[in-house]
């Protein structure tokens, strides 16, 4: 059998740039799992509207670029500090069944806003990376899916530094690994919630902005959540690291059977992955093992 | 419990209707649904159809979720499968209408169990998670199993054949929809006054107690998907002779969303809940449309047509949130809340 290495390797290229912004809003779903144990199914919406926050600062309002993506970005914080005080904090201590459900409705919500405001058709986000194709080797990556994934190999070394040195972060682990320690060691745990909120509303605001960038925006956009979904179940609920390595096998798998396989086979094969996981091991690479077996 | 209503005996004590006055407004109930037909229009005898069926099916997802505590994403996937079995029954064989509903059942639970096999290891949102896969895969399977399924373009059904009349129209549909769903909400009723149904309660209550205590959690958590995903299967039976056509996109995510929504918002672990639920859920967006048609949205320069699916999308995530957040049991306890003020009046609750 003759294989074109070549193809192969820029196939895969391409497709650990898709999984480069998988890992990021993994991240974004990790983040808050940690701190407040919600999973987050509006993860793929949070991303959808920080894309059109976005879309609204730069097409809609003509401000420059480098003015509408910290803008963007600012309002993604507030719409999450807003998110988690009026859904998320009233359901502290309920089941984790009712959170869940709450953010299926905040899913639900956030589409229905953005067909409101900006109908249901395709937009297109202005072009602000570079447009000159990348050449390694004898393979061709798209610019926006190279410059995609440094964007996100940035923000993730970015967000990891901070959260092992700031002030903040260490608040913010010490809340994920012992609320009530955490608690009466003086840290204050409602904030953290928020915080954690805020600042995963702000890494899917960038994912958003980029993923948008590449394939354009709409408001079918929280399909990508989906895919997050398995990511972070690949790779564990509560693991960073397995959140950045699910990104990138799932964005690689989904790539290589999008292309010798069929476009439409992406989704069966990322599911598939997925029960494949959930029996094999439920909790993912690199997850905790607190699944409670009988 | 009402106030002097003394139970005498054990039958009375556990007897599904339990007060007479529960049992006259009942009959006047049935009575009530017996006369609609013949008073309502096309439009109100096709809403009450599809109020049928979605009670069915939430009635299905209620002794999975709410009972037995298990969160399934995958009841559209279960009424698909159902769907899909009666739709070639029917244009292959041309068997019969009850015989079909019935294979459609039993074909969504054998699904169902193979679905609920990954319970037994993972719990709680891990199990959402895998159904939402089943739901992906079922979807994958309609659209491209073309030689069976018809592929993206579906399958029409022909009309259902009971004692030679065809039932080709809302009104002839309803006296075989409503009946039918009438009797899966009565056995789901009666489920619990068993074993099986109390065994669900355990589990759902605690596990291990509940493993303790001798009841097989393998056994009766397959059980649970297996009589939910049939109830799913005999209300996707009824969808295909209902809408005469059954596509991949009839059966998306945003509906098994909607059954898991219309058992909250009507009440975990209530069968009135699941009427109430299923009802409430599919009449709102047709009053919203009303809403919206009556608004002067054209002064604004507004399109009623435009605005109408969006202000759907988000009263429904609405709903969810802020009955969650203000009402986590749900219309069932608002009904009985109201119930109480009744019973104890002239006194104060």
């Amino acid at each position: 059998m003759n294989i074109d290495w070549w193809l192969l390797f820029e196939i895969s290229l391409a497709g650990l740039g898709t999984g480069g912004l998988y890992a990021l809003t993994g991240l974004a779903f990790v983040m808050i799992y940690k701190a407040t144990r919600v999973v987050n199914i509006a993860i793929g919406e949070m991303l959808m509207i920080g894309a059109y926050i976005f879309f609204a600062f730069s097409a809609g309002m003509g401000l420059p670029i480098w003015l509408a993506i910290p803008g963007a970005l600012l309002v993604c914080g507030a719409f999450g500090a807003l998110v988690e005080r009026t859904m998320i904090r009233p359901m502290l201590g309920e089941s984790p069944i009712s959170s869940f459900m709450v953010t299926v409705g905040l899913s639900s919500i956030l589409v229905g806003v953005v067909e409101l405001v900006w109908t249901a058709d395709q937009q297109r986000l202005p072009e602000f990376l570079p447009t000159k194709p990348i050449e390694i080797g004898q393979a061709f990556v798209s610019p926006k899916i190279f410059y995609g994934f440094w964007i996100a190999v940035l923000l993730i070394t970015t967000v990891l530094l901070v959260f092992r040195f700031w002030r903040g972060g260490v608040a913010l682990r010490a809340t994920a690994s012992d609320q009530a320690a955490a608690y009466s060691m003086g840290i204050n745990v409602p904030r953290v919630f928020s915080l954690a909120w805020v600042v995963a509303a702000m890494i899917a605001g960038v994912a958003g902005i980029v993923v948008g960038s590449i394939g354009g925006i709409s408001s079918a956009m929280g399909i990508f959540g989906l895919s997050v979904l398995v990511v972070v179940i690949f790779g564990g609920l509560d693991s960073v690291l397995g959140a950045l390595v699910g990104g990138l096998f799932v964005g690689l798998v989904e790539a290589l059977t999008g292309f010798y396989i069929g476009g439409e086979y992406k989704i069966l094969a990322t599911f598939t992955l997925l029960v494949l996981i959930l029996v094999v091991r439920p909790y993912g690479l690199f997850g905790t093992h607190e699944i409670e077996r009988l | 419990m009402r106030i002097g209503s003394a139970k005498e005996s054990y039958a009375a004590d556990t007897a599904l209707f339990d007060s007479p006055t529960q049992r006259t407004w009942l009959v006047v109930f049935a009575v009530a649904l017996c006369l609609f037909p013949f008073v309502a229009d096309d439009y109100w005898l096709y809403l009450a159809c599809l109020v049928a069926i979605n009670v069915a099916s939430t009635s299905g997802l209620n002794i999975l979720t709410g009972y037995t505590g298990l969160v399934s994403l995958g009841q559209s996937a279960f009424m698909g499968l159902g769907a899909y079995t009666v739709a070639i029954l029917q244009i292959r064989w041309g068997t019969p209408f009850l015989l079909n509903l019935l294979a459609g059942g039993f074909v969504a639970m054998l699904a169902g169990m193979l679905v609920g096999l990954p319970s037994l290891r993972v719990k709680g949102l891990y199990l959402a998670i895998a159904t939402i896969a089943a739901g992906v895969i079922a979807h994958f399977l309609f659209s491209h199993f073309t030689s069976l399924t018809g592929g993206s373009s579906g399958l029409t059904v022909p009309p259902a054949k009971l004692f030679g009349l065809e039932l080709d129209d809302s009104f002839k549909l309803y006296w075989v929809i409503v009946p039918i769903t009438g009797l899966m909400l009565l056995g789901a009723a009666n489920l619990f006054r068993t074993r099986i149904g109390r065994a669900f309660i355990a589990i759902r209550d605690r596990d291990i107690s509940a493993e303790v205590l001798g009841i097989s959690l393998l056994h009766y958590k397959l059980m649970s998907f297996a009589i939910s995903s049939f109830y799913a299967g005999v209300a996707g039976g009824l969808f295909a002779y209902f809408f005469r056509a059954v596509t991949p996109e009839s059966f998306p995510l945003v509906m098994s969303i909607f059954f898991l929504a219309a058992v909250i918002v009507g009440g975990m672990g209530s069968i009135l809940g699941s009427v109430l639920g299923a009802a409430f859920m599919t009449l709102v967006p047709e009053l919203l449309k009303l809403l919206v048609g009556w608004l002067p949205l054209e002064a604004f320069g507004g399109n009623a047509a435009l605005i109408l699916s969006p202000v759907r999308t988000i009263v429904f995530g609405l709903m969810i949130v802020l009955f969650l957040i203000f009402e986590p049991l749900g219309l069932a306890e608002m009904w009985r809340r109201v119930r109480r003020v009744f019973h104890l009046w002239p006194f104060r609750t």
